[in-house]
């Protein structure tokens, strides 16, 4: 099971092979850590992703049969970042028995990846999720909904600029103190 | 009812004069659903013909909430997701959070949390095995189950002081070492829990109208299992071979556990292939005896020394020490003032367990603040909830609550 390709610096080195001319820039998760233990993450540019997902499952050295997860972070203000929204795919090999993460990074005034559901069946509802909470449009996915909030919902409560205590409802009510009860 | 409750293609009215489609609103509050689901049936008599589902009735901001809680606080708040198991996402978040932090466990930490984890599958199990008569109608399994959890309640409140929300775990340690004692009552559990799990198998496993009703009832193919994303006891059910503590071992699941060459627990992966709710049963059951198994390796041989990692100042010292020395209680400041706190690396981690519902994954990011800035859930329950749309479809009304139950759903974690 842990034999060939059972790191994940090696799927890197198939996925430059096959792509020389996308920098995926590939680095450990956490910058300091080093190693085969590493988590790994590349960067994949919008354009290109669904090709590059669809060989990283379909390629029998990679094999990534199962997409664990699908997120996003709002790097809005984070130290060094140079784009708004990074969409996360924890992709699993359960073959290879490895792991890896592709982000895929969108900008602000119309955040828009193509959907991975054509790749992953599984990817409906997580891209339902971030579209709910960081509103990233996922073009061609078969049904994006909110999930999460009301249909009517307005907002994006996870994007940074969103305040934790909620906007709108309980705006309307005056706030009532000590004094004016 | 507006277009946007249904998926593009379904009908709504029946076509035309004479039609039999009909469509039927199931919950969000119906008592069969056990918490608040909701999905819109198209129905031909009683035969389901498809399903939408609608989540979110009970999201309540959890991500958002640990961007503004530290590492350790928001510990209380992934108890609140999967709350038949709640000590097992306190683990897993720390896990997490310690692959971000760069810490190992102390050896007795890992034995403690390694117990507690396998403690935690079996109080998850035993309500699902119960359940699983009771949404047929059999109360007794149920009941069985039920008393069997009443004794891992007690154990969780020796150990932590809570029954329920235990939020036991800490950023490389646990909130207080296992009291005197602890583990004659853990053994005295385990003693008593086979006859259990035998008087729910003597109501369920041979029982002609259970197996009628749960044979061949909401298949799941392996592939689809993979495709969708499912893990756990469901994609074992199918016949996926995956299993976190055997493929990406942590804790005492991984050779060397110790550091002093202790070989890792054993314990055996049931698998099945029928891929129904029927296998959902026995697979959980038998999950429960080989976790019954490795806690009876551990439990006696619970290493000595220190329970939390003593060369950095990341946990909160232990009480006694805050009460009664003048260093503990500065550490103590030290550590919840807002200013002070967490000095955590700039990056991101992610640490997965496997929980009883499958894959509880954390991926957590850090700008080396306080709080992270980004603690993001992977929820088994979201993943496992999506198949449920296709495998219900050709059967009945009734068979929605055992197969939603087999799926073993949690609407908190799904939500979050």
């Amino acid at each position: 099971m842990k034999a060939w390709g059972s790191s994940t610096s090696s799927v890197v080195q198939v996925l430059r092979d096959r792509f020389p001319e996308i920098d995926f820039a590939p680095g450990a998760l956490r910058p300091d850590e080093a190693g085969p233990a590493a988590q790994i993450g590349v960067r994949v540019p919008a354009d290109r992703l669904v090709e590059v997902m669809r060989f990283l499952r379909d390629d029998p050295r990679t094999r990534f049969e199962q997409l664990v997860d699908l997120t996003c972070v709002d790097y809005l203000n984070f130290p060094g970042a140079r784009d708004r929204y990074g969409v996360i795919y924890s992709l699993l090999s359960i073959t290879w028995n490895h792991r890896l993460w592709v982000k895929c990074f969108v900008n602000d005034p119309d955040p828009c990846v193509p959907s991975v559901c054509g790749v992953w069946k599984g990817a409906e509802w997580p891209e339902r999720e971030v579209y709910d909470m960081f509103g990233i449009r996922f073009e061609g996915h078969p049904d994006l909904r909110r999930i999460l909030t009301w249909e009517g919902f307005d907002a994006h409560p996870l994007r940074k600029d969103y305040p934790v205590t909620g906007r709108g409802e309980r705006e309307r009510f005056a706030r009532v103190t000590r004094e004016t009860a | 009812m507006t277009a946007t409750h249904t998926r593009p293609g379904m009908q709504l009215v029946p076509e035309g004069p004479g039609g039999e489609r009909w469509i039927l609103n199931y919950g969000p509050q119906h008592p069969a659903t056990h918490t608040v689901f909701r999905m819109v049936l198209e129905l031909d008599g009683e035969r389901i013909v498809s399903s939408v589902t609608h989540v979110g009735y009970l999201h309540s901001g959890f991500e958002k909430l640990g961007e503004v809680l530290d590492y350790d606080q928001y510990v209380v708040i992934v108890d609140r997701m999967n709350y038949v198991s709640p000590i097992a996402n306190g683990i897993a978040w720390h896990t997490a959070c310690e692959r971000l932090f760069g810490i190992e466990p102390t050896p007795r930490c890992k034995a403690i949390r390694t117990i507690c984890a396998e403690l935690a599958r079996i109080q998850d199990h035993l309500l699902n095995v119960g359940v699983a008569g009771l949404d047929l109608g059999g109360f007794t399994a149920f009941l069985y189950g039920f008393n069997a959890r009443e004794a891992i309640y007690d154990l969780f409140e020796q150990l932590s002081g809570s029954r329920f929300h235990t939020s036991y775990t800490r950023v490389g340690g646990v909130s207080m070492d296992m009291p005197d004692g602890w583990p004659a009552n853990v053994k005295r559990f385990l003693r008593e829990l086979p006859r259990a799990l035998d008087d729910v198998e003597a109501l369920l496993t041979k029982n002609r109208i259970f197996i009628e009703r749960t044979r061949g009832i909401g298949y799941l193919s392996p592939e689809d299992a993979v495709a969708w994303g499912v893990t756990g006891p469901v994609a074992r059910a199918s016949g996926v071979r995956r299993d976190l503590r055997k493929d990406e071992p942590y804790l005492c699941y991984a050779d060397n556990w110790d550091g002093r060459g202790s070989p890792a627990v054993d314990f055996k992966v049931p698998v099945s292939r029928l891929g129904d709710v029927y296998a959902r049963y026995l697979i959980r059951l038998e999950e429960m005896r080989q976790s019954a198994h490795i806690i009876e390796q551990l439990i006696d041989n619970i290493p000595p020394g220190p329970v939390d990692v003593t060369d950095e100042k990341l946990p909160l010292p232990d009480k006694r020490e805050v009460f009664f020395s003048i260093e503990g209680l500065i550490h103590h400041f030290e550590r919840i003032m807002t200013n002070r706190g967490f000095r955590p690396p700039v990056g991101e981690a992610y640490g997965a367990n496997e929980t009883a519902n499958g894959e509880l994954g954390y991926y957590v990011v850090s700008d080396g603040g306080r709080c992270p800035y980004r603690a993001r859930t992977r929820p088994p329950s979201f993943f496992q909830y999506q198949v449920f749309d296709r495998i219900v479809v050709g059967h009945q009304i009734s068979d929605i609550p055992p197969i939603l139950n087999s799926l073993n759903i949690i609407a908190a974690e799904l939500d979050r």
